[in-house]
């Protein structure tokens, strides 16, 4: 029975001072609403992370998918990554004499940003989407519904191993697109540009510290965090059919690259003294 | 409103429906249900007692709120007010333990089957053994693979759920459901998207497990013919709120306006009625599985 229908009955006019407020904040609210369904997917995650029965069978399955699937990507994107900075740090270092430098530079920026960055990129466009795309038809097909009138948590049995599966396998991803990079600014300085072996790994040595790789290791973790759990959210609260899933998709990888970029801000503020 | 099987109570339009006291032996009560999304009013004041062994469909268009309470009694919704006791007990005072216990007297047959689309056949209906008993895998898959021959879909126990029909997806769906010997077997839409044949197979089916098992069965659907076929009692849902409850006879002599429209329009053979007078009643079938509950509640106790 409908109860009244549209606030502010049909179509109000600009003049409604409530309804003119009202859509104004609408973003804002929405935002709220939507940091607020996230944490408590977050907490009920963590609290179901300790309980039992521990689903080790879909855990494994899901460090395949968020790793080994990915790796292949990953590393194309690392090494073309590597190779691209190793020939722009050349042409702007040239300028100044100072080539030799271009294998600590790369090393540093590929550990400290573009590792951790572009894997949890690639994780949220591969691994994101294909979670968000899953659980959305399960919830579009009632198998989410079907999981917990058979007596099982769908956060634990679904939501758990992918979240766990993003915080282990994206640091290991971003360090195999560190190790590549560093492969394809070696192939691009040394073998095509001919700068000199010896110093290309002495600069590395002596401009990268263990704190740069530090850095990055907890930004992917966090990143793997965010990027699953983001995707995992708006799979597991798709609304409607096939429609409703194609948006919990396209939501879900343009949320984690924005999750990104601002977590990436936030670590790098606090990590890093200037 | 009473609940008696051959009673037939018309609900006014703007009446509310009253709580009453459940007769004894009523493992289902809904008491003056009301969920509200927003603004929207979805269930206004729902009462309705199932009996044990009784089949009560809930008939109605779409939007009328009959998923919503089918989702409500399964503990997927909570309520925005009134109450659903399950043999007795509140489900909204539940904790998520005591309502994943309570869940195992459930079985629940999906509108779209949700088969687990990553798992063979056998293993959707193995799933629940599996998550819920201590079973070994041998015991396991004698329990499926003989649910599976009850259904007549033991043939498909190797397949994916993509690669069989509706029809059978419906059966695996009703094997799962009925794995964990469930005593109410909820189902939500059983025939929809199903063409005719397979439709009163499937109500064949719903109607066998009665007999056989007799289990306690609540059947969401706006197929007027299954209702005729299946049902002890028909309550029908007109706007979140019941307008006729009562046997299928109560809805043919109905004279609420959207229920005789909705009779009208789903040019339902009356005489299907007269082939209802071999069934066993509702009273029949429980003094018939009086004894064999008994023994299942003891094992329970004693385990």
């Amino acid at each position: 029975m409908s109860d009244g229908g549209d606030a502010g009955g049909g179509g109000g006019p600009p003049t409604d001072s409530r309804g003119l407020a009202r859509r104004i904040f609408a973003p804002a609210e929405e935002a709220i609403e939507e940091l607020g369904i996230l944490v408590q997917m977050a907490m009920r995650t963590l609290a179901w992370t300790f309980r039992r029965p521990f689903r080790v069978k879909v855990f494994v399955a899901q460090l395949e998918f968020v790793g080994v699937q990915s790796l292949f990507l990953v590393g194309l994107v690392g090494l073309f990554t590597g190779m691209v900075f190793a020939i722009q740090t050349v042409y702007g270092f040239r300028r100044f004499s100072a080539e030799n430098l271009m294998g600590g530079v790369v090393a540093l920026s590929l550990s400290r940003e573009m590792a951790p960055v572009l894997t949890a990129i690639m994780v949220a466009a591969r691994a994101g989407s294909g979670m968000a795309a899953a659980l959305g038809n399960m919830r579009a097909t009632e198998q989410i519904d079907a999981l917990e009138t058979m007596a099982v948590s769908p956060i634990q049995y679904l939501v758990v191993p992918r979240v766990l599966a993003g915080v282990i396998m994206v640091p290991v991803l971003a360090l195999f697109f560190f190790g590549v990079g560093i492969g394809g600014a070696y192939l691009v300085g040394v073998v095509w540009l001919r700068l000199d072996p010896g110093f290309f790994f002495d600069r590395i040595q002596a401009l990268m510290d263990k704190s740069d790789l530090v850095q990055g290791l907890v930004k992917s973790l966090v990143f793997g965090y965010a990027v699953t759990l983001i995707s995992c959210r708006h799979g597991f609260y798709a609304k409607g059919g096939a429609e409703g899933v194609g948006l919990a998709t396209t939501r879900a990888v343009v949320w984690s690259v924005v999750g990104v970029f601002m977590l990436d801000y936030v670590i790098t503020a606090l990590l890093t003294t200037v | 409103m009473t609940v008696a099987t051959d009673t037939a109570v018309e609900v006014t339009k703007s009446g509310p429906s009253h709580s009453v006291s459940p007769p004894v032996d009523t493992p289902v009560v809904v008491d003056a249900l009301v969920k509200r999304y927003g603004d929207k009013l979805v269930l206004d004041g729902i009462t309705l007692h199932i009996e044990r062994a009784e089949t009560v469909v809930v008939i109605g268009g779409s939007g009328a709120g009959k998923s919503t309470l089918v989702r409500h009694l399964i503990g997927l919704e909570r309520p925005t007010a009134g109450r659903i006791l399950v043999e007795g007990i509140d489900i909204a005072s539940l904790s998520d333990y005591e309502m994943s216990k309570l869940r195992r007297k459930f079985g629940m047959v999906f509108q779209r089957y949700a088969l687990f689309d990553s798992m063979s056949v056998f293993d959707n209906v193995a799933f629940p053994l599996r998550e819920q008993t201590k079973l070994g895998e041998r015991a396991i898959r004698e329990r499926v693979m003989t649910k599976l021959k009850e259904l007549r879909v033991e043939h498909a126990a190797a397949r994916m759920p993509s690669e069989i029909s509706g029809g059978m997806s419906k059966r695996v769906g009703i094997a799962r459901a009925l794995v964990m010997e469930p005593e109410i077997l909820i189902y939500d839409e059983p025939t929809s998207g199903l063409d005719p044949v397979t439709s009163r197979t499937v109500d064949e089916l719903i109607e066998e497990m009665r007999e056989t098992f007799g289990i306690t069965s609540i059947v969401i659907t706006h197929d007027m013919t299954s209702a005729f076929d299946i049902a002890d009692r028909v309550a029908m849902l007109v706007r979140g709120r019941i307008a006729v409850e009562g046997p299928p006879e109560a809805v043919l002599l109905s004279e609420h306006e959207d229920v005789r429209q909705f009779v009208i329009a789903s040019a339902v053979d009356p005489t299907r009625l007269e082939k209802r007078s071999k069934r066993k009643s509702p009273g029949e079938l429980r003094a018939a599985f009086a004894e064999s509950r008994k023994g299942k509640e003891k094992s329970t106790v004693e385990s």
